[in-house]
C-alpha cells in the first residue's frame, strides 16, 4: 500500500511536471519531447490501473507515431529551430540525476521480482488484450467500423491538404483516363 | 487497487487545466495542438481509473475509441498547419486573421 502510494506520487509529479514542462518550454522541439514523456508516464499509470493494452496502445500511437508526426511537421516547418552549438544549461547534472532515477528504477524492478516489496497487483483475469479484443469485435463492431472510416478519412484528408499547388483533383482524375 | 480515485481525478484536472491553459496562453499553433493533446490525456485517464473501479471493460474500449479520433485529428490537424505555413510563412496563432470581420 505505502510502496503503491510513493510509486503514485512519483509518476504523478512526473506527469504534472513535464507537463508544466511543454507549457513553459519557449522551443517547440522540447514542447514535444516533454509530451512524450508524459505519454510514457501516463502509459505507466494505465499499467498500475490494470489496463496493460490500453498502455502499450498509449505508447505505440501517442509516444510513438503521433510524437514522430509532431517532430516531422516541426523540423519540415522549421519554426523554432534549436541554437546551433550551445549546449543546454545543465545538461549533465541533469543527465546524471535521470541516470540515478532509471538506476533506482530498475533496482526496484529487481526487488519486486525477487519478492522484497509487495504490491498489490490487480488480478489478470480483468483487461486482458484478449477480452478487450472480443467486446471490441462483437458489441462494439459497427464502432470499430466508423473508426476505419474516420482514419481513411484522415488519411485522404491529410494528403489532399499537404498536396502541391500545382497538381489539382481534375488533372489526376483526367491523367488516370 | 489501493490508490484512491480522488487522487486519479486529481491528477487528470491537473492535466486537463495545464492543456487549457497551454490553449489560452501559447500563441504557436503545434504547442496548442500539444496541449490538445493533453486534455485528451487527462480524459482518458478518468476513463481507466472508472473502467478499474467498476471493472468494466466498456472505459478501456472507448479510450481506444479516443486515441484513433485524436491520432486522426492530429493528422488532418498538422496538414491544415503546413497548408497555413505556406500561405502564411508563419503558425502563429494572432497572425490567422484573415476571418475576422
Amino acid at each position: 500500500m505505502l510502496t503503491e502510494m510513493a510509486i503514485f506520487i512519483f509518476l504523478a509529479l512526473v506527469v504534472v511536471a513535464s507537463a508544466l514542462a511543454m507549457l513553459l518550454s519557449r522551443n517547440a522541439i522540447y514542447a514535444a519531447l516533454f509530451l512524450a514523456m508524459n505519454f510514457v508516464t501516463v502509459a505507466l499509470l494505465y499499467l498500475i490501473l490494470g489496463a496493460p493494452f490500453i498502455a502499450l496502445v498509449q505508447v505505440t500511437v501517442y509516444a510513438g507515431s503521433i510524437m514522430v508526426l509532431f517532430l516531422f511537421v516541426i523540423m519540415m516547418l522549421g519554426a523554432e529551430r534549436l541554437p546551433g552549438s550551445e549546449p543546454l544549461r545543465g545538461q549533465r547534472t541533469l543527465a546524471i540525476l535521470l541516470g540515478c532515477i532509471l538506476l533506482a528504477e530498475m533496482g526496484l524492478m529487481f526487488a519486486l521480482r525477487s519478492g522484497l516489496l509487495q504490491i498489490q497487483m490487480p488480478p489478470l483475469a480483468f483487461s486482458e488484450p484478449a477480452d478487450l479484443g472480443e467486446l471490441l469485435f462483437t458489441r462494439y463492431q459497427l464502432l470499430f467500423l466508423v473508426t476505419s472510416v474516420i482514419l481513411l478519412a484522415a488519411t485522404v484528408g491529410a494528403i489532399l491538404l499537404t498536396r502541391g499547388d500545382k497538381v489539382s483533383l481534375r488533372d489526376l482524375l483526367q491523367r488516370k483516363e | 487497487m489501493g490508490i484512491p480515485v480522488s487522487y486519479y481525478l486529481i491528477l487528470s484536472a491537473i492535466m486537463f487545466v495545464i492543456g487549457i491553459l497551454g490553449v489560452l496562453l501559447r500563441r504557436n499553433a503545434l504547442v496548442t495542438f500539444m496541449s490538445l493533446e493533453m486534455m485528451f490525456n487527462a480524459a482518458n485517464l478518468i476513463f481507466v481509473t472508472f473502467a478499474a473501479y467498476y471493472r468494466v471493460l466498456t472505459g478501456q474500449i472507448f479510450v481506444f475509441f479516443v486515441m484513433t479520433v485524436a491520432a486522426a485529428e492530429v493528422a488532418v490537424g498538422l496538414a491544415l498547419m503546413v497548408a497555413i505555413f505556406r500561405t502564411k510563412h508563419s503558425i502563429d496563432l494572432d497572425q490567422m486573421s484573415s476571418l475576422k470581420g
